[in-house]
């Protein structure tokens, strides 16, 4: 090897070609399991979700009962989903719950990022734990744990009302299952996102602090001007974590359902395509549905990231 | 996507010099405070919801502990035979060796995207980078029928396999790595000899530990919440993660309410061993590298 590397810098056509790298399949090798993991469970799903939602199952003629056969039927599972009303309802209880969960989420994360980041606040070390803690805890275990909070047997809230004299507070009735359902997104979600914008703060320069401070910058205007223009690019980041989270909300429902008649096979997007998949065996139908949530998850992905990059970045570009 | 060549925060920056009065610290302090209480109480209640008996549950103030843990725990352990010690070694399989090994294949793939040029790279990257926005489900489904189609369908690799290629920790690997391993030391290391995996796995991964200790943090939170796809793949409860069988559980309690101090006592343990990994991890995780990789 040593042999080699003098061979090729004393070689014939002079050092610039000799210093270039030498062709290696290194790059492929290393990238080899994930490119194959990339095929077989990303790329080749989403082709063949778009193929599957071009067919239908259809009762084809023959035996006594006909058979369920797989036929081409073009664009008609896309025209059923897009014109069926539980779907939308379902994009409009979606957009309900996200208006509540998603900017709470975030404008609390922030918030408790810029205590942490505030010298004059004690038991940060505690509390940045104790928020970040519940991101520990999976969603739908989350759902069973508030679920037996929300409860009127089991809540600890009801139980004061109650003794209180009053009734029990109905979490899990009427449009209450809105609020209900993004506080446990909230719970989850805020201390993720919280050190996330807070390790973001850290990386801030302090002189850039120090600066502000001898212009007689209050604490106040230093967090508002300074800190949170700096921190933009990670509420993007988080923003962006939020609402494709949002977009997919699933077990959280689907835990509640059973203690709620408030939540109906059909209450978001995702439940509405488990079910034409796999209660009404309709695969077809659920691929569509996906595509169209795939596609809407873009879209405002890619509006977001539009919309934030002029506003961010947009003054010094 | 041009990727920070430095967003080390630093850790201990002088902001304890900083003049602040007494009253400014108490409403800072009060709110932070107010946050963990928030935090805290669903997990204190369900700890101590778990130390009650059938008959407590419903009837003394939620936050009176009881005295029927081990009671219950015992109840738990004995339900079906103890499939619910089954559970927790799945959501280990699935959450622990699914992490690891999506580690090392998205360390080895983003040190490739960042040390390497090579015809097709960019393309690649972006392919993959886009695999990010795909919602669960999307692929949920088709990977149930190919699953199905090569008989897979409710084996433990049809909850495992899936979970091995994750986009975003591939980004985050390339973003590490171009951070973390100087083109320099490396061309050295070709200098004295060295072949391309031998750099790769004694230099460069050594190099990539904390952030790989981060995106396995990431992966094995993810895997252990995945509630989808083991739900679409998976038939028999034997193969269940702890989560799907807490919900089955569950929705069984609705008609048999004797089994919500299961459902109840099953929550609390579960939760037990993933706090204390966070607890314990925090301090290697590198949160940086994902704030990061938006900066202009």
């Amino acid at each position: 090897m040593a042999g080699d590397v003098t061979q090729r810098v004393s070689g014939p056509l002079g050092s610039r070609t000799a210093r270039r790298r030498p062709r290696t399949a290194a790059p492929y090798v290393l990238l080899g399991p994930a490119l194959a993991l990339f095929l077989a469970f990303l790329a080749i799903p989403v082709v063949y979700a778009l193929y599957l939602s071009l067919q239908g199952m259809r009762i084809v003629e023959g035996g006594v009962f006909g058979t369920r056969e797989e036929v081409f039927v073009g664009l008609a599972n896309y025209r059923e989903t897009l014109t069926d009303g539980a779907f939308w309802s379902g994009f409009g209880r979606l957009a309900v719950y996200g208006l509540i969960a998603v900017p709470l989420t975030l404008g609390l994360a922030l918030c408790f990022a810029l205590l942490l980041d505030h010298a004059g606040a004690r038991a940060r070390r505690l509390s940045r734990a104790a928020i970040f803690l519940p991101y520990a805890v999976p969603g739908v275990i989350a759902s069973l744990l508030w679920g037996f909070m929300y409860l009127p047997s089991t809540s600890p809230f009801s139980y004061l009302t109650e003794k209180m004299g009053l009734d029990a507070i109905p979490f899990l009735e009427g449009t209450n299952i809105f609020p209900s359902l993004a506080n446990i997104a909230l719970w989850g979600g805020v201390g993720f996102n919280m050190l996330i914008i807070y390790t973001s703060l850290r990386s801030i320069p302090p002189e850039i602090y120090d600066a502000a401070r001898m212009d007689g910058c209050s604490e106040w205007q230093l967090a508002w001007r300074i800190k949170v223009p700096l921190v933009v690019p990670a509420l993007l980041l988080t923003g962006l974590f939020s609402l494709v989270g949002t977009l997919q909300v699933y077990g959280e429902p689907t835990t509640l359902a059973p203690m709620t008649t408030e939540i109906s096979q059909t209450w978001v997007p995702l439940m509405h395509i488990y079910r034409s998949g796999f209660i009404q065996d309709d695969l077809p139908m659920a691929a569509a549905g996906s595509v169209i949530l795939a596609i809407g998850t873009f879209a405002v992905s890619l509006l977001l990231l539009r919309v934030a990059q002029r506003r961010a970045f947009g003054g010094h570009q | 996507m041009s990727a920070p060549t430095t967003t080390r925060a630093p850790s201990a920056a002088p902001k304890g010099t900083r003049g602040t009065h007494q009253r400014a610290k108490i409403l800072p302090t009060a709110v932070l405070l107010i946050g963990a209480f928030y935090c805290l109480v669903p997990i204190i209640w369900i700890f101590v919801a778990a130390s009650k008996s059938r008959a407590d549950l419903f009837s003394t103030f939620t936050f009176q502990p009881g005295t029927s843990l081990l009671d219950n725990v015992r109840d738990l352990f004995s339900y079906n035979d103890g499939v619910y010690g089954q559970w927790a070694l799945n959501s280990l399989l699935y959450a622990g060796v699914g992490a690891l090994l999506c580690t090392l294949i998205s360390a080895a793939a983003g040190y490739a995207f960042s040390r390497y040029s090579f015809p097709g790279r960019n393309a690649i990257f972006y392919l993959i980078l886009a695999g990010v926005l795909l919602p669960a489900m999307t692929l949920a489904i088709p990977q149930y029928i190919i699953m199905a189609k090569i008989g897979m369908v409710g084996s433990y690799w049809s909850v495992l396999l899936p979970g091995l290629i994750s986009p975003f920790a591939i980004y985050l690997a390339r973003i590490y790595a171009d951070a973390s391993v100087p083109a320099s030391i490396i061309e050295s290391a070709r200098i004295d000899g060295a072949s391309e995996y031998r750099i790769f796995v004694t230099i460069g991964l050594p190099m990539m530990l904390p952030g790989m200790v981060t995106i396995f943090m990431l992966q094995f939170v993810g895997a252990w919440n995945n509630f989808l796809l083991p739900y679409i793949m998976l038939a028999d409860e034997e193969k269940y993660p702890i989560n799907l069988g807490l919900y089955t559980v569950l929705t069984r309690g609705s008609g048999e309410p004797a089994l919500y101090g299961i459902a109840i006592v099953g929550t609390a343990i579960s939760i037990i061993p993933l706090i204390a990994l966070l607890l314990f991890l925090q301090r290697f995780w590198r949160l940086d590298m994902i704030s990061g990789g938006l900066r202009g």
